[in-house]
């Protein structure tokens, strides 16, 4: 199902650090314009939820982040780069339960864990960077069938 | 009941602390909110939840708790499992959502009572 | 199951009532506190039975296909939070039971697990 649109779409978001409430919110927005597009509900939802904890991520460790995607007839590709401590270990950051939130996060449930391998279960291409004392840097390819 | 009987009637993989199967069990708690364990659970809960994290040890150990059971198959860090076999906490894992093994449990423990 | 059933079952409150609540029916439900959780193991039109009422888990139910939301312990989000149930269209419910013996009585009646 390739999306029929003429030309590539794009947009960012700006995310804060530290603002629980707005937490989701470029991730439903997102949502919705692929609703918009008419693309399948299953893609929807592993955009979304891929999408979700990458906001997430940014929000419990980094001062501030941007959310871009780019949609293409056959895919969307979203990134996400934040302004954070970067990740030490990503090896050990990508095992499920394996986290470095520390325990006020997990008592807003969060921090469980489960962010970095839930990107990638739901991504077709899962790109991660990062440097220490700079930030990180998550590339999600997901493509329509 | 006994603990052993849970583990065995509901196929609970034990990860540490195997002398604890002889403890009794007099109810169950669920939930992944360490805040919420330590406000509401009772000495003598088994605890069901999904959160790995070592703190679940000392929570334990402060409330009393014999077992901790881990959902999902989730897989649980060494350093919890060390932790847990200081403490003398059994942690036992299952495949099955917390909803279902809350339900197996809950019925087992009822018609105990009967 | 029918929600109206559910929350008859859990002798629950509505804190929020959507205009579908009615007639809205639910396949599993899921017991967590973790967010990350429900999206990963999660199968869309259930239940959640969650102790967390901060508003991510509003969003977190959206993102997931979560039909209805029900607080144990008689726990109640802010007004923030339940405007945006309202804006998702997301039926709210509190029951107080807690989180063990909710999914206990829901698993009896025949409701399965996601």
């Amino acid at each position: 199902m390739l999306l029929n649109i003429k030309e590539p779409i794009e947009e960012s978001f700006q995310i804060i650090g530290g603002n629980f409430t707005q937490a989701g919110e470029a991730s439903t927005r997102l949502k919705h314009a692929l609703f918009e597009l008419g693309v399948d509900e299953k893609i929807i939802r592993r955009i979304t939820i891929a999408t979700f904890e990458a906001e997430m991520n940014v929000i419990i460790y980094a001062a501030a982040g941007r959310l871009h995607y780019y949609i293409t007839p056959d895919s969307i590709t979203v990134k996400v780069d934040d302004m954070g401590p970067g990740i030490e270990n990503i090896e050990l950051a990508m095992q499920e339960g394996y986290s470095t939130a520390p325990d006020w996060v997990r008592e807003l449930g969060w921090g469980a864990g489960m962010g970095l391998p839930n990107m990638k279960k739901n991504a077709d291409i899962f790109k991660i960077d990062s440097v220490v004392g700079e930030g990180t840097t998550v590339e999600m390819v997901i493509n329509f069938p | 009941m006994k603990l052993k009987d849970i583990v065995n009637e509901l196929s609970l993989e034990v990860e540490s602390f195997k002398d604890g199967l002889q403890s009794n069990v007099t109810g169950a708690y669920v939930s992944d909110l360490l805040s919420d364990v330590m406000a509401n659970s009772k000495e003598g809960n088994i605890w069901i939840t999904l959160q790995t994290h070592i703190n679940i040890v000392a929570v334990a150990s402060l409330k009393v708790i014999k077992g901790i059971i881990i959902v999902s198959n989730r897989p649980v860090p060494e350093e919890t499992l060390k932790k847990a076999e200081e403490e003398k906490i059994t942690i036992m894992t299952t495949p099955l959502p917390a909803f279902e093994i809350a339900g197996k449990i809950y019925r087992m423990l009822e018609d105990s009572k009967q | 199951m029918k929600l109206k059933e559910i929350t008859d079952i859990l002798k629950a409150t509505t804190i929020f009532q959507s205009d579908n609540s009615d007639d809205l029916t639910v396949q599993s439900a899921c017991c967590a506190d973790l967010m990350s959780d429900v999206l990963y193991y999660h199968a869309s039109n259930s239940l959640l039975i969650t102790g967390l009422t901060q508003s991510s888990v509003i969003r977190t139910a959206e993102i997931a296909g979560i039909k209805a939301i029900i607080f144990v312990f008689n726990k109640k989000p802010d007004s923030q939070t339940i405007e945006l149930a309202r804006q998702k269209n997301i039926p709210l419910y509190s029951t107080p039971l807690c989180m063990y013996t909710a999914s206990g009585k829901l698993h009896e009646a025949g409701l399965q697990g996601s």
